[in-house]
């Protein structure tokens, strides 16, 4: 399944410049989505860290854990209000990398 | 000759170059702009410079990144040159410091890092791998981060038997290994721990902010405690207390001078409690007998209403002769002196809070 990935305007240089990405993604598990494992927002971002890696390591730490001033959105909800990195990924969803309201 | 200065604050890097004998310094940058650069090296091992910044970015963490263009351009490694492998069980939160390795070996290089971690680069800084010698000591699950981490913020390579290395953690103190890092052991025999109760000396916990090597006699170290200025003559195997500079105990950094063995240079804050330059005066403080005595330098330095503050890599010398020295404030100020610290000019200010500086001559 292809999956659309929105990046954020400071993260597009280490895309060619580009606004989104499309990336292909094979179930948790490891086999095809089609046969059955459910494509999560964790696995499209395995996904990404094959295809994009710098982009990838900006939102998720060596840990896998994604980092504290990063929100990951699956159309207009916050991962983090749904199930994490474990929140399933439909047909037609598109992920977007937003950076949180945070610094000084 | 040119001469390069880079400059990381808390929101970018920036750049003060000078191709005129260091008279006039330009100002550039800057570059990676939001992001903390808190180590920055410029490697004039081969045959042209390579500069190398570790920074982090509040929303995107820590990256490395080079430059073999003086900072024209820099480039990041797809595949992250600088990260904790798999099993570690710890994530890479910041670069504390980059250190080019020995010169007869000019593809090796050191990272220290947060949390408290040695990496080494044998590929000119293309992939580092974690020192395990020193991941593994038995003293790590005891060591306690300092204000600003459990960094490890010093790297010093022995200049004629590279397999001896000194490293220096806030706040564990002073590792030395004689065996390239398969193994270390804790050395701070000598250096006092005010801040812990009814042991004034503990094997380690120290909160070393800083150490460098002097230039003539690399047995020779100075170190900047947390509280007190201390000297070895023995290659970090023991430390011993340096005349004290008129009872002011606490600072950051700590530079040796570059080519004058037995000089070396401090810059003293007021009291653990306050952090900035006593008395408004912002003084640096030479030695030139080893720390038996100092001499406040203060030609061109504000002597009223500077309350400023110097960290632990805001200060360093660009290895000529005679010395240029240069310092960076968390209020934005650079100070540069090309006269081995004999007299001071403002460089640069309203910049952001300046964590780091390095300078070296980089040729034409």
């Amino acid at each position: 399944m292809k999956v659309r990935v929105r990046v954020p305007t400071a993260l597009r240089e280490l895309v060619a410049g580009a606004q989104t990405v499309d990336v292909d993604v094979i179930g948790a598990a490891g086999s095809a989505d089609a046969a059955g494992d459910p494509v999560t927002v964790g696995s499209v971002l395995d996904a990404l860290a094959v295809d994009h890696p710098a982009l990838e390591r900006r939102v998720r730490d060596e840990l896998g854990r994604t980092r504290v001033h990063v929100n990951v959105f699956v159309g207009a909800d916050n991962v983090r209000d749904l199930e994490g990195l474990a929140t399933p990924i439909a047909p037609g969803d598109e992920l977007s990398i937003i950076p949180a309201i945070s610094g000084g | 000759m040119d001469t390069l200065v880079l400059v990381g604050t808390t929101k970018g890097l920036f750049a003060l170059r000078s191709d005129d004998g260091r008279e006039q310094f330009e100002l550039a940058g800057p570059s990676f702009a939001g992001e903390e650069v808190y180590a920055t090296c410029i490697d004039t091992r081969g045959p042209a410079p390579r500069l190398f910044t570790g920074s982090v970015s509040n929303h995107w963490g820590p990256v490395l990144r080079r430059s073999d263009d003086l900072g024209a351009s820099w480039s990041e490694d797809e595949r992250a040159a600088l990260a904790f492998p798999e099993g570690s069980d710890a994530s890479l939160a910041r670069i504390w410091q980059l250190t080019a390795g020995p010169a007869d070996e000019p593809d090796v290089v050191y990272a220290g890092v947060e949390p408290a971690a040695l990496f080494r680069s044998d590929d000119g800084g293309s992939s580092f791998s974690l020192v395990r010698g020193l991941w593994d000591h038995p003293h790590r699950p005891q060591w306690e981060p300092g204000g600003g981490g459990l960094c490890l913020h010093t790297v010093l390579v022995h200049p004629t038997e590279p397999e001896r290395l000194l490293i220096a953690i806030s706040a564990a103190g002073v590792y030395l290994s004689d065996d390239g890092g398969e193994s270390w052991r804790a050395s701070n025999a000598g250096i006092l721990v005010p801040f812990l109760p009814d042991t004034p000396e503990v094997e380690f916990g120290q909160c070393v902010h800083k150490v460098a090597r002097d230039s003539g006699d690399p047995e020779r170290l100075y170190l900047q405690h947390h509280g007190g200025i201390y000297r070895s003559d023995d290659g970090g195997g023991s430390w011993t207390a340096m005349s004290s500079i008129a009872g002011m105990d606490f600072g950051f950094p700590v530079v040796a001078h570059p080519t004058r063995s037995g000089t070396a240079y401090l810059l003293p804050l007021e009291s653990d409690e306050y952090r900035c330059t006593p008395n408004g005066q912002c003084t640096v403080w030479r030695t030139v007998d080893g720390g038996a005595s100092w001499e406040p330098l203060t030609k061109g330095l504000p002597q009223q209403d500077a309350h400023v503050t110097v960290l632990r890599d805001g200060f360093t010398t660009d290895g000529q002769d005679p010395a240029g020295l240069y310092f960076g404030t968390r209020t934005g100020e650079v100070y540069g002196s090309i006269d081995d610290g004999e007299s001071w000019r403002l460089l640069a200010d309203h910049l952001p809070p300046v964590v780091s500086v390095r300078a070296a001559p980089v040729g034409r």
